[in-house]
């Protein structure tokens, strides 16, 4: 505290008025000094922190993708950031009944808790998530939201939902064979990590760019990029655990610049086991409890999972069943729908058509050798949908999407 | 300087003195006894409505997540009652409380004429504004304890207790659900402290009492609005209330601190920047009334 002036106990008038004034002034100096050192540390530590990469011994990129493949780490908890921007139109409410549609559960009436519908949320915006393993028989993933959370729970043989807001609660089971993580879309940047590696080939080049701190721990950086040219996919950045081999960081930037596309990160991470309350679920009294009664096992066995293709089609995977075209980065997928003008979401009905003249506004006509077409476009994926019902959808530019379906004619 | 040095001389217990006093002026004041009224009462309201709308077996907030934090949860555990409680009182009623009895401080003083006598006494006017910021902090949790007990004791006698589920899931016995609640509040009666220090600046620079109430109260509506505006999100940060319901993620299992801690270093920041700049304002200040 500032030491006692003469006129704590005297009423002004007592001193010439000039002295007074500077000194009045003066007391101000410790208010704005306080501003002022507030916003030096906001804008400077954050800075300091980041100066310093880790020093690591070499490593070649083959090794590295070796590291991540024999990554065997089963006990983790830790926060994850989660970042997509994938340039989508805002629809608000209308999204979603896109996504439920393209999810292939066209009817509304399920549960708040049903894990598809909750963690289709993720493909826009940034989002906290907390994970923790322990082994393959007990994983949660909770979505952390305003003073609500959304955990979804794998313990054994049951598949938890528990969404807090409205106190709602959904049940599965699956095989103990810890295949929970196929049905989920991905979430952690492992998951993006092991998509974005199950693409490379001879048209990709993978290169280890130095090291980078991620969530406290030292991490080499690989990068994937396309040789071609024509993808809408610029670069792939994945910080990868020294020590085991773990993702900890996904960043998707687009070829045509500005913010990533997909940016996934653990902001804190520990290997330890976490304890094991964390992973037992009752369901709280009075809430209400869906079951989903689909045997698990039909569902896997049905060739392809049925959660999740937005994202991995967003990743630019091709569908089982559809035709591809070109290959590597620039490989286009092309659907037949029949005639009648589909969805670039693969079209599962419901409210396909009658979105599809809306959706029709949104996109831009293009002609080729082909013929017309509408194109829509995101930051990453374009999806090109002829006057004769083809779709084509990949994560190549405009002219590329063009290019392949002159080809394909 | 004999006079400075008298100041020093003061023994602590005085300061004590002058703290009960301004203790209990401010909780005898028939304003501050109706201010705790309203909020005790709100809890009560929440509870007999969701009592009500539940009666028939449907869950509160129409199923949908809609309404204050944990209202679904309020018929199945009344402990949850103390949560929603809060986190209903917390935008609005609470500061408001506050804003009230903060600007009331100085200003308060100067208007009724008492503010000269108060400086007569060998205080200081440093140990006087102390003082009456420590009567403010006070006041900020006599204020949410008020709500949280009033919330428990409606939730006790209409609604079952009983272990809770916490809102990542897991299970915690009823005694950590207090000891959580105590905890909760006392986060929230700590993230007050910011509109306090603001309140009682504004309270320094003028001589009406009613003027510097119904600024508090207006920056505190402005600051809400604000924080609502999407467009404005890079300044959301630095805004006192925005971190104010982070309270809930005491309710985590385990608890995230990311956003809590935030909530209260930016409540220090405000303390500190406002409380010296109340500071600055007072021990330079004209004392004509």
């Amino acid at each position: 505290m500032a030491p006692y002036e003469s006129d704590d106990m005297t009423t002004a008038g007592d001193v010439d008025e000039p002295r007074t004034g500077r000194r009045r002034a003066a007391r101000y100096v410790v208010p704005v000094t306080v501003m002022g050192v507030a916003a030096a540390t906001i804008g400077l530590v954050p800075a300091l922190a980041d100066s310093g990469d880790p020093d690591l011994p070499e490593i070649t990129a083959a090794q590295l993708i070796e590291k991540i493949a024999q990554s065997d780490v089963e006990r983790l908890s830790g926060t994850v950031k989660i970042t997509t921007d994938l340039g989508l139109p805002n629809l608000g409410g209308l999204e979603n009944s896109l996504t439920s549609g393209a999810m292939g559960r066209g009817d509304d009436g399920g549960s708040s808790a049903d894990p598809s519908a909750k963690l289709t949320e993720l493909a826009s915006g940034t989002h906290t998530l907390r994970v923790a393993a322990d082994g393959p028989d007990r994983q949660k993933l909770s979505l952390l939201e305003n003073a609500a959370e959304y955990s979804l729970i794998h313990n054994g043989e049951d598949v938890w939902g528990y969404d807090s807001g409205s106190n709602e609660v959904y049940h599965g089971t699956v095989d103990a064979s810890g295949e929970d993580r196929e049905q989920r879309p991905p979430a952690t940047p492992k998951d993006f990590a092991e998509q974005a590696l199950k693409s490379v080939d001879d048209t990709t080049s993978v290169t280890v760019d130095g090291t980078a701190q991620v969530a406290g721990r030292d991490a080499y950086k690989l990068v994937v990029k396309p040789k071609q040219s024509g993808s809408t996919v610029g670069a792939i950045s994945i910080a990868v655990d020294h020590r085991t081999g773990m993702p900890l960081k996904f960043t998707l930037t687009p070829s045509s610049g500005g913010a990533a596309v997909v940016d996934v990160g653990f902001t804190q991470v520990s290997f330890d086991k976490p304890s094991a309350s964390t992973f037992d679920f009752t369901p709280p009294k009075g809430a209400k409890v869906t079951e989903d009664d689909a045997p698990a096992k039909g569902r896997e066995h049905s060739g392809k999972p049925e959660r999740g293709p937005k994202s991995e089609e967003d990743l630019g995977k091709g569908l089982d069943g559809l035709k591809m075209l070109g290959e590597g980065w620039n490989s286009v997928a092309v659907l037949d729908t029949g005639g009648e003008g589909g969805l670039p979401t693969g079209g599962t009905g419901g409210p396909g058509g009658d979105l599809g003249g809306f959706l029709g506004s949104l996109g831009d006509e293009v002609k080729g050798d082909f013929g017309t077409g509408t194109v829509f476009s995101t930051r990453l994926v374009n999806a090109l949908i002829t006057e004769d019902g083809k779709v084509y959808v990949g994560t190549v530019t405009k002219d590329a999407l063009v290019k392949a379906a002159d080809a394909g004619k | 300087m004999s006079r400075a040095e008298a100041v020093r001389a003061v023994s602590p217990l005085w300061t004590l003195g002058l703290l009960r006093s301004e203790l209990l002026t401010t909780f005898r004041r028939w304003r501050t006894l109706a201010l705790l009224g309203v909020l005790a009462a709100v809890p009560v309201l929440v509870g007999i409505a969701v009592r009500i709308e539940t009666g028939d077996g449907s869950s509160a907030g129409g199923g949908g997540g809609g309404g204050p934090a944990f209202i679904s949860q309020i018929t199945n555990n009344g402990l949850f009652l103390v949560f929603t409680a809060l986190a209903a009182t917390l935008p609005f009623f609470l500061p408001m409380a506050i804003g009230v009895v903060a600007g009331d401080a100085v200003a308060g003083e100067a208007n009724t004429g008492t503010l000269r006598y108060l400086l007569v006494a060998p205080a200081g006017r440093t140990r006087l504004l102390l003082t009456k910021y420590a009567t403010v902090m006070t006041f900020c949790l006599v204020a949410t304890l008020v709500v949280a007990v009033s919330a428990l004791i409606t939730g006790a006698l209409l609604f079952p207790l009983g272990d809770l589920t916490t809102i990542s899931g897991t299970r915690i016995s009823f005694s950590e659900g207090l000891a959580r609640a105590l905890l909760i509040a006392l986060v929230v009666a700590v993230s007050l402290i910011g509109v306090a220090a603001l309140g009682l600046f504004v309270s320094t620079l003028t001589n009406s009492g009613i003027a510097a109430m119904a600024t508090t109260v207006g920056l505190l509506i402005t600051v809400q609005i604000v924080d609502q505006i999407p467009q404005l999100h890079a300044v959301h940060p630095y805004l006192f209330s925005h971190y104010w319901l982070s309270f809930a993620d005491l309710m985590r299992e385990p608890v995230y601190w990311d956003d809590l801690t935030r909530n209260l270093g930016l409540q220090a920041l405000y303390a500190a920047v406002f409380g010296s700049a109340a500071w600055a304002r007072f021990t330079a200040k004209d004392i004509s009334a």
